[in-house]
């Protein structure tokens, strides 16, 4: 498959996590706009991996494993982001009522 | 080993300046360091020329190529000889004035002579940065803690005004630094760029340093920071503005601008020299009208200022060690003063001159020192001043770095009559007369004030009748660096 | 005894030092003798001096002490020279200067010890200033001297400092030197500009030798032109200090000084100075006549003009200062045509009876119980006998009224000016006139007729003590015979001994031989200057002796009283337009200059107020900016003028699309 396709997917997908997030203010849902711009890059990153991968094996065994590491890496921070991003909203809902970001906006009562 | 020791003791003992919490023995500690300082610089002065102990190096910052390399030449030692005199005696006449929480005030005072002594000490421009900035960080705090009523808003025009001219200066550092083959801050590379840096580069790179230079002197236009801070900051903080600190512009431009790029040197000579004499005239007349102490004797350093920076760019080896002299003439005098104009603000709660008169009858000690300080102020003969003044009028006279000298010579000589004016003036508002209301009950001067006005008298008089010992200090510098700038001959 | 010359110096400035640091621990009694006795001692040593260099074939002698610049290849000895011009002045500073030392231990008997001491120590610092002008071996020490005179003058004017107009007149004299020293000082400068030297020697050596060869090579050495720069220059220092047209007016408001001081400087001695630096530097004078003219030109006008506001004046000592610049007015001439020697000789004779006639008035004034308005004298000549007979010869000697000795010099002087221009004698002989006129006005006025003051001032009048009498005395003496140093070769061929002392100094050309004027004629001359003196004597004597002019002047006499109305025209002209202008500088520098620096700052600070706008704290606003930073960003990178980013793109998108992932 031709990896013009992946970067087409992935690139609608960014467009779409970045459209979210720039339309939308309910918190949950910029948080998964979030989440679908990291996928984006992830998928991108296994894609050009596996291509380098075939491009290179011959000379280097190693060829294209870094960008499979940084998924690694990625996915871990998002993991933690999901954490700390969730309990903040938690937070933020208990004393706002709300989970709109635009009530927000002075970074204190 | 010396130049290091004149930067490290006062760096020292002003940071543990610091630690103390009684008035008395912090002033007293201030002083005990400034006369260690002073006597090390004496001993500087005793050493034969080429001594090893007048300079070191050693690693700094490896990486960029700078090195803490400092030495002792004939312009840094009578420079630092400066500092080394004026702290001491700073400290003495200022003996008697009360400050809110004084160690810090003193532990300030001593870093800011560190910083000063760095600057005239260094001999590697990153290291001539570094301590051009450190000596203007304890004078803002100086200010901006124990100034006067409009100290925040004047203090901030300062500092960013000289920050301004400070960061130009880094960025044409860092030009030449770049371009230099081995990558190094050294004085002798930055040296060696003077015939490879070409035509173009050079006139605006002038400028880009030339900017930090003339708004520390400062040159006109830039002046106008200058009479705001003289007249907010604490006088003990102005002295060190005004003898030291304005000295490191002149200092910057004879050790790392002039020497680099003498081409553009050569063709702005006649631009700048304009500007220097508009300022002296203009500074002079202004003078005249003051009616504040502070702002009088501040326009009058602007004058005095633009004459030494016309002599440097006169390229005459008789200006050139004229100006070298005036450096510390300058200080000297200068100082003496602030520390009259101290005194008077002291005693009678005023520094309007209006306001002031018949001081000679209360304090005749006072109007005795004053006048001869005001007579080297107008350069009168045999006192110090003359002998510099006259070297550097003479200097721009016999001037072939400019078709217009003679022109340029006399316009700026006119001063020499203003400041007779201006200055006669003032000693008869403040000191002749009838007394006023605020100075009818005044006494006069204290043992202190008396010590450090003698000191400062017997300097004026010594030199104005044997400059040869300060002459010959500067020589072999003078010749130096003007063997630099006239690289065509 | 040459060799210990610099003790003639060094024993006032010693004097200087401990009357001035020890002024509140001295006696009135020990300060008088320290004051004095440094003079006395400073002439007893000129004496000696003297009597060496009268001696044949005498030699001018440099003493250097030390150097005091040394610059490159410009070198300023602190160095002395002994010479006949030197020493001669050395003779009437020393001299008159002790003759006024001792007069003022009476005079100023009434003031404080410590203002004593101070008067004492400001008059032996003036002392030494003016043997340092005349005896430094090159213009800058001379100039140290000039400068040192300006000074001790302006101290001792505003001596009396709680009058602040003492002290605006000690500051116009001050300022109005330094205009002229200006002039001096850019004289030095091209001096060391065109010879390389201030050294007198080397530059009378060299002055001539250039302008010879200037004649053959024509880029090289001095062109007659920048010679007459110099001597024009060195001619403003000498108005400034001499008070000639334009630098006069300091002169008479510089009387605010106590009398005895008018006497010293502002008479016998400060005033000479500039004829003494023209004189010495005859050398550069002979060899540019547009200057020579110029001197003279300004000698014969401050003469007259001088002469005649000092007709119209009531204050004694005004009458006698103008008289004071009218004379100097007379030595400018002098010099202007080249008779240097009568200059000089005027110098000296003038030291004598003017020194003389301000003593007398001091001596009048302390009686007057300090009135120096003469319209309330009259008749003093019953109470003050040794006054007035003294200040009778004074003013005998002045009006130039053979044998006194003002006689023999005036007529030098105008006998040499005829032989270079009739015009300068009429006016010269005419200034004359006026000269009687006035001194005998003054006499007039001050000694004869009936007493004018009040009952209490005529109870109080006598004679001064004899500290004051006996300097009156011993100038009297001077003032009479002082002349028969200078007996024209008409009268008595081969009797000019100052002339012949001099002769080393100023060439062969020294006494009236170069005048061209024969012997003849010379008789003529001072036929019509006496019969013209006399007839002023006269005059005067019959109009002001019983009927003196109380009141206010008239007409034309309005315009002399207010002295041509020239310090207005000064105030009018320079000091309020600069005064004006200074004002506006301030202005200009808080509102303009200042106002383009606090501008920036206010620019920035503006700028920073909106774009703190953009900081709105949307969460959303921030990243439609940062998406809409990296679209441009991308945006710029494919399609940016970079050569090398633009043709990167391509190729690598074209690379990509070759291979393709997995299976």
């Amino acid at each position: 498959m031709p990896i013009n396709y992946y970067i087409f997917l992935s690139v609608a997908l960014f467009c779409v996590g970045v459209a979210g997030v720039l339309t939308r203010r309910n918190a949950i849902i910029i948080f998964m706009c979030i989440e679908l711009m990291l996928n984006a890059v992830n998928l991108l990153l296994v894609a050009f991996s596996k291509m380098h991968y075939h491009a290179m094996a011959a000379t280097n065994p190693n060829a294209g494993t870094d960008g499979q590491l940084f998924v690694f890496f990625i996915m871990v921070v998002a993991a933690a982001e999901v954490s700390v991003g969730l309990a903040v909203i938690v937070m933020m809902y208990r004393n706002t009522h709300s989970v709109d970001v635009n009530f927000l906006n002075r970074l204190k009562h | 080993m010396i130049p290091v020791l004149l930067i490290v003791v006062p760096l020292v003992c002003g940071l543990v300046g610091f630690l103390f919490r009684s008035e008395r023995a912090a002033r007293g500690w201030a002083l005990l360091a400034s006369l260690v300082t002073l006597a090390v610089s004496l001993w500087g002065l005793t050493l034969q020329k080429g001594s090893t102990l007048l300079h070191h190096s050693s690693a700094w910052l490896p990486d960029l190529g700078s090195r803490f390399s400092v030495g002792l030449d004939g312009l840094s030692t009578i420079l630092s000889l400066l500092v080394a005199v004026a702290f001491p005696l700073i400290f003495i006449s200022t003996w008697r004035t009360e400050y809110r929480r004084a160690w810090n005030f003193y532990a300030l005072m001593l870093l800011s002579q560190a910083g000063l002594m760095g600057v005239f000490v260094a001999t590697d421009a990153l290291l001539f940065y570094f301590f051009w900035e450190l000596a203007l960080i304890p004078v803002y705090f100086l200010c901006s803690q124990w100034g006067g009523e409009r100290r925040i808003q004047v203090t901030f025009k300062f500092f960013v005004y000289t920050f301004v001219g400070s960061l130009l200066m880094l960025v044409g550092l860092i030009w030449i630094y770049w371009h230099t083959p081995d990558h190094s801050f050294s004085m002798e590379s930055f040296y060696a760029m003077h015939t490879r840096i070409n035509s173009k580069d050079q006139m605006w790179l002038f400028w880009v340093l030339f900017l930090a230079f003339a708004i520390k002197m400062p040159i006109w236009p830039l002046h106008t920071w200058q009479p705001d801070t003289y007249e907010q900051a604490p006088t003990a903080t102005t002295m060190v503005l005004s003898a030291l600190m304005v000295k490191m512009g002149l200092f910057g431009l004879l050790r790392w601008l002039a020497p680099i790029v003498p081409e553009a040197t050569w063709a702005w000579g006649d631009t700048v020299s304009v500007a220097c004499i508009i300022g002296m005239v203009y500074a002079s007349l202004i003078a005249i009208r003051q009616d504040d102490l502070k702002r009088l004797v501040a326009y009058s350093s602007i004058a005095h200022m633009g004459l030494m920076c016309l002599a440097v760019f006169a390229t005459t080896s008789i200006g050139m060690q004229g100006v070298m002299v005036q450096m510390f003439n300058h200080g000297i005098n200068i100082l003496g003063m602030w520390i009259v104009v101290e005194l008077i603000e002291r005693k009678t709660g005023t520094r309007k001159i209006s306001q002031l008169g018949g001081l000679a009858q209360k304090a005749p000690g006072l109007a005795i020192l004053l006048v001869v300080v005001a007579l080297a102020n107008i350069a009168l003969p045999l006192t110090n001043a003359f002998v510099g003044e006259f070297l550097m009028f003479t200097g721009v006279f016999t001037s072939t770095a400019t078709k217009y000298n003679v022109v340029f010579t006399v316009v700026a000589a006119v001063t020499v009559i203003l400041a007779a004016v201006y200055t006669l003036n003032m000693i008869k508002r403040v000191f002749f007369g009838e007394l006023s209301a605020l100075t009818a009950k005044v006494s006069d001067i204290r043992f202190n004030e008396k010590l450090a006005l003698v000191v400062i008298v017997l300097l004026i008089v010594f030199i104005g009748v044997y400059p040869k010992p300060v002459l010959e200090l500067t020589k072999a510098t003078a010749d130096f660096i003007l063997a630099k700038m006239n690289y065509k001959l | 005894m040459v060799n210990l010359v610099w003790l003639i110096p060094v024993l006032p400035l010693a004097g200087f030092l401990l009357t001035g640091l020890f002024r509140n621990y001295l006696s009135k009694t020990l300060t008088g003798v320290i004051g004095c006795g440094t003079i006395l001692a400073a002439f007893v040593i000129s004496l000696l001096i003297f009597g060496e260099v009268r001696g044949e074939g005498f030699e001018p002698v440099i003493i250097k002490l030390f150097d005091f610049i040394t610059v490159g290849k410009l070198s300023i000895p602190f160095a002395f020279q002994v010479d006949q011009l030197s020493t001669l002045f050395l003779l009437i500073i020393t001299g008159v200067g002790f003759l006024i030392h001792l007069y003022s231990t009476a005079y100023m008997h009434g003031e404080e010890a410590p203002h004593f001491a101070r008067y004492f120590s400001y008059l032996n610092l003036f002392v030494f200033s003016m043997l340092l002008l005349v005896l430094g071996s090159n213009y800058v020490i001379l100039f140290i001297g000039w400068e040192g005179v300006g000074l001790c003058s302006y101290l001792l004017i505003g001596y009396w400092f709680r009058n602040i107009s003492y002290d605006n007149a000690a500051i116009k004299a001050f300022v109005m030197n330094r205009i002229g020293d200006l002039g001096f000082l850019i004289a030095i400068w091209l001096m060391i500009d065109k010879f390389g030297s201030v050294n007198f020697e080397d530059v009378f050596s060299a002055a001539p030798a250039a302008l010879s060869r200037h004649a053959l090579v024509l880029h090289q050495g001095v062109s007659v032109g920048e010679l007459t720069a110099i001597t024009l220059l060195l001619l403003v220092g000498a108005t400034g200090k001499s008070a000639q047209i334009p630098l006069y007016t300091w002169l008479p408001d510089a009387m605010a000084g106590p009398t005895p001081v008018s006497a010293l400087i502002h008479a016998a001695t400060m005033v000479t100075a500039g004829i003494y630096m023209i004189a010495r530097s005859h050398v550069l004078y002979n060899l540019t006549p547009a200057t020579q003219t110029v001197v003279a030109v300004i000698g014969v006008a401050t003469a007259l003009l001088a002469a005649t506001i000092a007709l119209k004046q009531d204050d004694i000592k005004k009458v006698l200062a103008y008289s004071t610049v009218s004379q100097l007015g007379y030595m400018f001439l002098g010099l202007g045509v080249g008779a240097y020697t009568g200059a000089v000789f005027h110098v000296m004779t003038h030291a004598f009876f003017k020194a003389l006639l301000f003593l007398g008035a001091g001596s009048v004034i302390h009686a007057m119980g300090g009135e120096q308005d003469m319209r309330k004298m009259g008749g003093l000549g019953k109470r003050l006998p040794v006054t007035k007979i003294t200040m009778l010869l004074a003013c005998i000697a002045i009006a130039g009224i053979p044998p006194f000795s003002g006689f023999f010099s005036k007529d030098e002087i105008l006998s040499a000016a005829y032989g270079r221009s009739p015009v300068y004698y009429v006016i010269g002989v005419f200034t004359a006139l006026l000269t009687a006129f006035y001194m005998f006005r003054l006499f007039a006025m001050t000694f004869m007729g009936g007493f004018r003051g009040t009952d209490e001032q005529a109870h109080h009048l006598h004679e001064s003590p004899a500290a004051m009498t006996i300097p009156l005395i011993v100038l009297a003496i001077l003032s009479v015979v002082g002349g028969f140093v200078g007996i024209p070769e008409a009268i008595a061929p081969n009797a000019h001994l100052l002339g012949r002392f001099l002769a080393p100094v100023f060439g062969e050309n020294a006494p009236a031989a170069a005048t061209g004027v024969s012997g003849s004629m010379e008789w003529v001359l001072m036929g019509i200057s006496v019969a013209l003196a006399l007839i002023g004597t006269f005059v005067a004597v019959g109009r002001f002796s019983r009927r003196p002019d109380l009141g206010e002047p008239s007409g034309f006499g309005r315009v002399l009283a207010n002295k041509w109305y020239v310090d207005e025209l000064y105030n009018a002209l320079v000091v309020r337009p600069l005064d004006l202008f200074a004002q506006f500088l301030k202005f200009i520098d808080k509102h303009v200059i200042d106002g383009i620096v606090n501008g920036v700052g206010g620019l920035v600070q503006y700028g920073s107020r909106q774009l703190r706008l953009l900081q709105s704290g949307q969460v959303g606003g921030y990243v439609l900016m940062m998406v809409l930073g990296i679209v441009i960003l991308f945006l710029i990178e494919l399609f940016g003028g970079h050569g090398s980013s633009a043709a990167l793109a391509p190729s690598t998108f074209g690379k990509m699309t070759g291979p393709a992932v997995g299976h």
